[in-house]
């Protein structure tokens, strides 16, 4: 296999093979489905998903998982919502806050994975529990915010010509993925985490940071779900403790069919924006049709997860044998 | 290595599933634009609607998606229906597509009160009316809605409280079971029923039972202890009117004969129990807005202003109607 497809990159551009067959079957499909607005949502309206789902190729390419950030968007965004609304807090403060504080509760996950030797998927298990149950301590209900802060943030719109334009939501993703792409490809942190879900054992041999980069992965993660906390609150002007149900699920998944191996070490973040563009496409698809059960985006992200993993299985095995010799 | 199953061919037979899924699945939607030029527009042009739904938590809001997709059939009109499984996030999406797809109207059905403010402002940007069912929102600017359409809590307790007035000529002894403390509904039917009372009709007590069976048995059982000589339950919903039921049955009193129970919504539970001669009364909340939603919708669309406020009727059963009226509910 050359430079450019081999067992790496496959898997992207098989991806990337399906999110074109399905936006052009939608577009022949619906009217009006091949627009620069209906693109620019893609990135307006999944940008909560967006978000975690970057900050989980992290976590997975380091051989993790992490379950807490449904809750933890939940729980941030209630936070600024109750501090600007009833608490009578500027945004900025508020915002700056919920992201320490989600920085802080992906450190302490990390830690306690990685000293304590304790697997991650309990973990952060029992992470989701407690940040969501903290997030109804905060408030049982909605909770609204009005501040000429918000507005402004609201009014903020990049146009793309036509009726295309891209929010704040859009604008904080874009520049997300951005800044993840560039931490994966081009600093020592990136190429530890790799190095770190490859092979945790020769990462160590080899005097990688190990205890840094798995506790710094989790951290990473906790700031990316507050992120998308804040970025929830810009999406519906309020904070709701119910919110982000799931979440987590989900972004595992966008992160799986994007090309990342469960196992870790192979992946790209550029894989995960475009397992959640085929999300959003899916969804968008569904409301055009306007007559389908909407339980079959579930259906169609299932069978999609699943045949990734199949194809997932068979270009490592291809793979592998390949690399023996004599075969 | 000569393995028959190459990653290319997976990855050819999934994407060949997925399409072919996606095709089976949108089928109808070519041909319901057919009977065109019946909507009431009188443009020649099919209006397309958006409706985001809640979900189908419970029987009353399948039936209020029922009636709302029936009526656009009815008056020819294409309807998007958008299930938000619970969520808001998902509510907010859906209400954001369908303004990318230029629908001429949207029907919202608000999860929750707040966080609609982004979204609504975008609608009327692109200069699509909204309009609302079933549960208001708090918005500062009620110019980003059309109308909300939605029965009258106050009416509904006046209306139990004039039936009561009626039937015991004036003179009762009550006791109250009030709904979730906060909740629209138990404020505005507690208010309701408060304002039409008679001098002659006192209320004894009045506690929470939280709309729940369990809790207004629980809380009838409480205060029969303290009050024995009541003449009269009223109920802010059917399901704590039937829990308080089976606490008077339990003391030894004929609820229906020696206590009247009255309550609200109008749920199959209570009709089967107004046969069985154990429920005096209970006003309908009328899940069928499906007439005055689209009403509603197609004033919008051409641009006359609707009263802020659109109330569905709704009407009070008794007893004696019950039977009659039991084959036809259906939630």
């Amino acid at each position: 296999m050359n430079r450019w497809l081999n067992h790496r990159t496959l898997p992207l551009l098989a991806t990337f093979g399906v999110l074109v067959i399905l936006y052009g079957v939608a577009s022949m499909r619906y009217e009006g489905f091949f627009t620069g607005r209906v693109m620019a949502n893609l990135f307006a309206d999944n940008a909560v998903l967006g978000i975690c789902a970057i900050g989980m190729t992290f976590v997975i390419l380091s051989g993790g998982i992490d379950l807490s950030i449904g809750s933890v968007v939940a729980f941030t965004a209630v936070l600024v919502a109750s501090l600007v609304g009833p608490g009578g807090w500027h945004p900025v403060p508020a915002m700056g806050l919920a992201i320490v504080l989600g920085g802080l509760f992906g450190l302490g996950q990390g830690w306690l994975i990685h000293y304590f030797a304790l697997p991650p998927f309990l973990v952060t298990l029992g992470g989701m529990f407690f940040a969501r149950g903290m997030a109804f301590v905060v408030t049982k209900e909605s909770v609204g915010i009005h501040h000429s802060f918000y507005d402004m943030l609201l009014s903020m719109h990049l146009g793309l010509g036509g009726r295309a334009t891209l929010p704040a939501t859009a604008l904080i993703f874009l520049l997300v993925l951005v800044v993840a792409v560039g931490v994966s490809h081009f600093t020592t942190f990136g190429r530890n985490v790799y190095a770190l879900g490859g092979n945790p054992e020769s990462a160590r041999l080899m005097g990688l940071p190990v205890a840094g980069t798995r506790v710094g992965v989790y951290a990473l993660n906790g700031v990316c779900s507050a992120l998308a906390g804040v970025v929830n609150t810009l999406y519906t002007g309020s904070g709701n403790p119910a919110m982000g149900m799931g979440l987590e699920l989900d972004a595992i998944a966008a992160v799986v069919i994007g090309g990342t191996l469960l196992a870790g070490g192979v992946g790209f973040v550029e894989g995960t924006l475009l397992g959640v563009l085929i999300f959003g496409t899916i969804h968008s698809a569904l409301l055009f049709d306007g007559r389908l059960n909407s339980w079959w985006l579930r259906i169609a992200i299932g069978t999609l997860l699943l045949l990734f993993i199949l194809l997932q299985k068979e270009i490592t095995r291809r793979a592998t044998a390949q690399a023996r010799p004599g075969t | 290595m000569k393995h028959t199953s190459s990653p290319r061919r997976i990855l050819a037979a999934g994407a060949c599933a997925l399409a072919a899924l996606l095709l089976a699945g949108c089928g109808p939607s070519s041909e319901s634009s057919g009977p065109g030029g019946q909507g009431d527009s009188g443009q020649g042009k099919v209006l397309l609607i958006g409706f985001a739904q809640v979900g189908a938590e419970s029987a009353w809001r399948t039936a209020e998606t029922r009636s709302i997709m029936e009526e656009a059939v009815k008056r020819g009109l294409d309807l998007n229906f958008a299930d938000a499984q619970g969520k808001q996030e998902n509510q907010i999406k859906a209400v954001r597509l369908f303004i990318a797809q230029g629908v001429d109207a949207i029907i919202l059905a608000p999860v929750v009160e707040t966080g609609w403010e982004p979204v609504l402002q975008e609608a009327k940007r692109a200069g699509i009316p909204v309009v609302l069912v079933d549960r208001g929102i708090k918005v500062a600017d009620e110019s980003l809605f059309a109308t909300l359409i939605a029965s009258d809590f106050v009416a509904e307790g006046r209306m139990a409280a004039e039936w009561l007035a009626t039937k015991t000529g004036g003179t009762a002894s009550i006791v109250e079971l009030q709904g979730t403390p906060g909740a629209a509904p138990a404020i505005d039917r507690k208010k309701g029923f408060a304002d039409a009372l008679t001098s002659g009709m006192k209320i004894i007590a009045s506690q929470s039972g939280d709309f729940r069976r369990t809790g207004g048995k629980e809380v009838m059982e409480a205060l029969l202890k303290v009050h024995p000589n009541l003449t009269a339950v009223y109920a802010h919903n059917d399901d704590m009117a039937l829990g308080a039921i089976q606490a008077l049955e339990e003391a030894g009193k004929k609820p229906g004969t020696d206590v009247l129970v009255v309550s609200i919504d109008g749920v199959k539970d209570a009709f089967e129990a107004m046969v069985a001669g154990k429920l005096n009364g209970t006003v309908e909340c009328n899940p069928l807005l499906g007439p005055l939603a689209l009403d509603a919708v197609l004033k919008a669309v051409q641009g006359e202003t609707l009263p802020k406020r659109t109330i569905v009727p709704d009407r009070l059963f008794t007893m004696d109607m019950a039977a009659a009226e039991l084959p036809n509910r259906k939630y």
